[in-house]
């Protein structure tokens, strides 16, 4: 006979404000092998803790219902109490009378009744429940960082500094990133290579970490503790061993037109060539879209002339597989295209610029070795007007709804350089707001104001366009409420930025969830902004929401000591509320195979008895249950109903809707 | 014509017996009268061995258990059949090498009933052309157009191709009808809800569960079948209203969805007519808009829209009319 104990929670005034839970527990009170029942206000709390285990003890329960907040928030704090007290972990069910409940109904009968319906159906699934025994498995000790910008490099460094082996896989053939590419970080004006590149050597040199750039991921297979990863490592077309970066082959690479990504495509590359001048590895790269020999077979300048005879046109892309315990993801981002913004006239005008290609605008290592010149004639802007908000903050479907958040820091950031270094300048900014939360940001903002007579223009702008060679910014002025036109020499948009689209992929071979703007989802968006749902893999940098450096840093660092937690212990413990197979049952026709994405099915012939002392081989579904995560995805493919998953089974799932269809 | 393809099956069939080749043959046996056809096997004896206008049988999933027994066996596969027949190998139901594939001609298969609406009966013999039939009958000569008696899977074809076969017997060219394949499926789509739920209501509540439509399916091949099944909450309810009538027929489709071929079998043995095909061949148009044309049994794959996974996939909840 189950005798089941019910615990209502008041949760303060969450719950018992909008549901009546005297009432709650008097009704519960009926319900079949319900022996005990009893409200408080913290359920969670050391004391509510110790109600729990006391009256599991005092009445011999078998089962317990907690009607509190979602499983997600308490249910693994109510197993352990129970488990504390002698029952089976798995013996506990949570009904979400919270999130489910009293937050979202105003009237209190109605709640209070819906909360009775609640508590019945965990009532009705706990008759059900069987004690189950968790598994342990064990725990690769390496650490995969995707990604080789701040925010995979930072991480990957603080992981290495605790003692543990980490790769990095960067697509790009050098590790850097975004941050490389900028000229002067805010607030403190610090050369971005000046503190990158040392970071970027430290990677290179430490010896727990290892690099695969140019390099994707193909396959992620497994689960925390035992990622099974297959990496692609591209055809460089060069030796990395070999290769000194020496640089005598782009010299004499007769291919010039290549555009140079690592300048926003402001100016050319040769076909073999290395990023930028501090890249790590420091090693060539042939791109085989602009290669002659690899496109028409004559050339070969760049082998003949090779000292280290580093360059292999035969080389071919390169599957690696390596196994991880945990995985950190720091894809990073892009700014948008524009493409839906022609009102600015970037394409139909060389010296409409993005910020980011500013930025190697005014690097000493860019396109015009740091001397500021706009790229239609090479001369001086006279009047620069940057127009911020492009694509942010965009509600009309054109860009993204969210605020790019760094675009203000940077537009002050650049509008400061430029007066500082070219005093005769004009610098118009217009703005919707300027936002400058963040230590020593807004003193920043300010100076560009203040300091350097930064013109800022509150209004937004409607039109770019060419007159006579000047660029006219028709826009308003709405503090004083005209509309202006200011004729430029150069207009700088800030754009807005977006995950970097190969996150989609990531995400899914990682089956991590990713939000209608393609950011990754955290966990829990303030007590666990670097988890992911899926156990085992962390986020860092843009790829979570927008960030600026100080910020990405603070999170790489926060994902790595997760890793560290994680990579620390040598047993982690499993799921047991895991897929199981009916083998009488299964017809072996693979569809749970199809759709598991653990890879925790497979097949085996297994040999059964048909009666008559006659066997025969069928072919049956097995999984493995250190690998299954619980999803269910096969329980609702499999057409026979061969698969069930312990502790959410057909019978139990039945349960709760007649409990709730029950009137 | 259908003699000539008659005789040249059973010589066929007679020559890989004796040569050993195969152990057996699965093809179709005359009852009592012409167009009583049912699916057999033939060993020794040839007796009753036919192919007609009323075989739409499909041979297909008889193999499930055939092919568990020692020895080969021939088959004799309809170009709609060999769809099945490629999906439940993808199933790993049928063992390939157990089984002769024969791919034979098929001009269409034809419904007794609408025949008999036709006012005729006593058929001894029937010679087909293109768009006519010549029926034979105790009664005299009697013609007909066969597109008004076409056995309902029939009516629209949606391939004569034979996706697989080790051998072939096609004297004819054959033609599909696939272009109104979906005309009725609009039809559907067009009426309100109400409408519609008016519609099923009529056609579903005519069923008396006997089981034809799942047992028939080719893809229903579990050997423990949810309905059969005290454990699955849903076994043996036929009868306690009307709505789990529908439930039936609905959870049969859902499960047999992305699986099925549309070879109407369903439709051409329900004994009170209701057109369960049209529940089918809505998830699969809804399938293509959604996720790319696709025909199950095309090709040997597991995969198929519903198990298959892509990112480029319309997300579940932007699914409206298709539109991603």
């Amino acid at each position: 006979m189950q005798r089941i104990g019910v615990f209502i929670c008041h949760c303060g005034t969450n719950i018992a404000a909008t549901v009546d839970v005297e009432r709650v527990t008097e009704a519960v009170k009926k319900e079949p092998y319900v022996v005990f029942a009893q409200n408080y206000q913290y359920m969670c709390s050391e004391n509510g803790q110790q109600l729990i285990k006391t009256a599991i003890r005092e009445n011999k329960l078998t089962g317990v219902v907690v009607c509190s907040c979602s499983p997600r928030m308490h249910e693994a704090t109510f197993r352990k109490t129970a488990e504390e007290a002698g029952l089976n972990p798995y013996l506990v069910e949570i009904a979400n009378i919270r999130e489910q409940c009293s937050w979202i109904h105003k009237d209190i009968e109605e709640a209070t009744e819906k909360a009775i319906v609640l508590a019945r159906t965990a009532i009705a699934k706990l008759t059900l429940n069987k004690p189950l025994i968790a598994g342990e498995t064990g725990v690769t000790k390496r650490a995969l960082i995707i990604g080789g910008g701040i925010a995979g490099i930072q991480a990957a460094l603080d992981i290495a500094d605790a003692g543990y082996e980490v790769d990095i896989v960067e697509k790009r053939p050098t590790i850097g990133g975004r941050m490389a590419q900028l000229d002067k970080t805010f607030p403190t004006l610090d050369c971005a290579a000046c503190i990158l590149t040392p970071k970027m050597v430290d990677c290179a040199q430490n010896e727990k970490i290892n690099m695969f750039t140019y390099s994707e991921i193909e396959e992620v297979k497994g689960f925390v503790g035992n990622f099974k990863v297959k990496i692609r490592k591209k055809a460089r077309y060069v030796d990395e061993k070999k290769c000194t970066g020496c640089g005598v082959c782009m010299a004499n690479c007769p291919s010039k037109k290549g555009l140079n990504e690592f300048n926003m495509d402001l100016n050319n590359r040769p076909a073999i060539y290395i990023p930028f001048a501090q890249a790590i590895p420091n090693v060539a790269v042939i791109d085989p879209e602009q290669c002659l020999k690899l496109k028409t077979g004559k050339c070969g300048l760049c082998q003949m002339k090779c000292g280290a005879g580093a360059i292999d046109y035969t080389q071919k892309d390169e599957i690696v597989e390596r196994e991880y315990g945990a995985i950190v993801v720091a894809t990073g981002f892009r700014p948008i295209k524009l493409d839906n913004f022609n009102e600015y006239g970037y394409a139909d005008n060389k010296d409409v610029i993005t910020s980011l290609e500013l930025e190697r605008l005014m690097n000493a290592a860019g396109p015009t070795k740091g001397t500021l010149l706009r790229p239609s004639d090479l001369t001086h802007p006279k009047v620069i007007t940057f127009i911020q908000c492009v694509g942010s903050r965009d509600v009309s479907g054109c860009g993204k709804p969210y605020c790019s958040k760094i675009c203000c820091m940077y537009t002050a950031k650049h509008a400061m350089l430029i007066r500082e270094k070219y005093p005769d300048t004009e610098v118009h900014v217009f703005y919707i707001d300027v936002r400058t939360p963040g230590k020593n940001y807004d003193e920043f903002y300010r100076r560009a104001v203040e300091q350097y007579n930064v013109d800022y223009i509150k209004g937004m702008v409607g039109k770019v366009y060419n007159e006579n060679g000047k660029l006219m910014v028709q826009g308003s002025n709405l503090l004083d409420n005209e509309q202006i036109t200011i004729p430029s020499d150069l207009v700088v948009l800030a754009t807005a930025i977006e995950p970097d689209p190969s996150v989609r992929d990531i995400a899914t071979k990682l089956t991590i969830s990713i939000d209608t703007n393609n950011f990754l989802t955290e966990a829990h968006a303030k007590l666990k902004p670097v988890e992911c749902a899926t156990a085992g893999v962390f986020l860092a940098g843009v790829c979570q929401g927008p960030k600026d450096v100080p910020e990405t840093v603070s999170q790489a660092s926060a994902a790595a000591s997760k890793v560290i937690g994680l990579l620390a212990k040598d047993k982690l413990k499993g799921n047991p509320c895991v897929s199981h197979c009916d083998e009488n049952t299964c017809i072996g026709c693979s569809q749970c195979e199809q759709v598991c994405p653990y890879g925790a099915i497979t097949y085996e012939e297994k040999e059964f008895r048909i009666g008559g002392g006659k066997t025969e081989k069928r072919r049956v579904a097995c999984v493995n249950p250190a690998v299954c995560q619980g999803c269910g995805a096969c329980t609702v493919t499999c057409p026979s109903g061969a698969m069930d998953i312990h502790g959410f089974s057909f019978e139990q799932i039945n349960k709760e809707i007649e409990a709730i269809c029950k009137r | 014509m259908q003699e000539k393809l008659e005789s040249l099956m059973q010589e066929l069939a007679l020559k890989k017996i004796a040569s050993g080749e195969v152990d057996r043959v699965l093809a179709w046996k005359k009852g009592e009268s012409y167009f009583d056809v049912s699916p057999a096997i033939f060993k020794e004896s040839f007796d009753g061995f036919t192919y007609n206008a009323f075989c739409g049988a499909n041979l297909s999933k008889f193999l499930v258990e055939e092919t568990k027994k020692e020895g080969k066996v021939l088959v004799f596969l309809k170009p709609c059949d060999t769809y099945s027949f490629n999906q439940l190998l993808s199933e790993h139901r049928i063992n390939r090498e157990k089984v002769y594939v024969v791919g034979i001609e098929c001009q269409g298969k034809l419904d007794i009933n609408k025949v008999y609406a036709k006012g005729i009966d006593g058929i001894l013999d029937i010679e087909e052309t293109d768009s006519e039939l010549k029926i034979k009958t105790i009664y005299g000569d009697k013609t007909v157009k066969k597109d008004e008696v076409f056995s309902v899977k029939c009516e629209t074809c949606k391939s004569k191709k034979l996706v697989v076969f080790d051998e072939k017997i096609v004297l004819n060219e054959m033609k599909d009808n696939k272009e109104k394949r979906f005309d009725i499926v609009e039809k559907l789509e067009s009426m309100t809800e109400e409408e519609r739920f008016a519609f099923w209501q009529a056609e579903l509540s005519k069923c008396i569960r006997c089981n034809a439509c799942r047992n028939v399916c080719p893809a229903c091949t579990c050997t423990n079948c949810v309905f059969d099944n005290n454990k699955s909450g849903i076994a043996g309810k036929a009868n306690a209203d009307s709505f789990e009538e529908k439930l039936y027929h609905i959870i049969r489709a859902f499960h047999v969805a992305g699986r099925c071929t549309d070879c109407g079998e369903c439709s051409r043995v329900c004994p009170q007519g209701i057109p369960l095909h049209l529940i089918n061949r809505k998830i699969i148009k809804d399938m293509n808009t959604n996720y790319g044309e696709y025909q199950a049994g095309e090709t040997v794959t597991p995969l198929n829209p519903i198990v298959d996974f892509k990112k480029d996939d319309v997300e579940a909840n932007t699914v409206v009319g298709g539109k991603k």
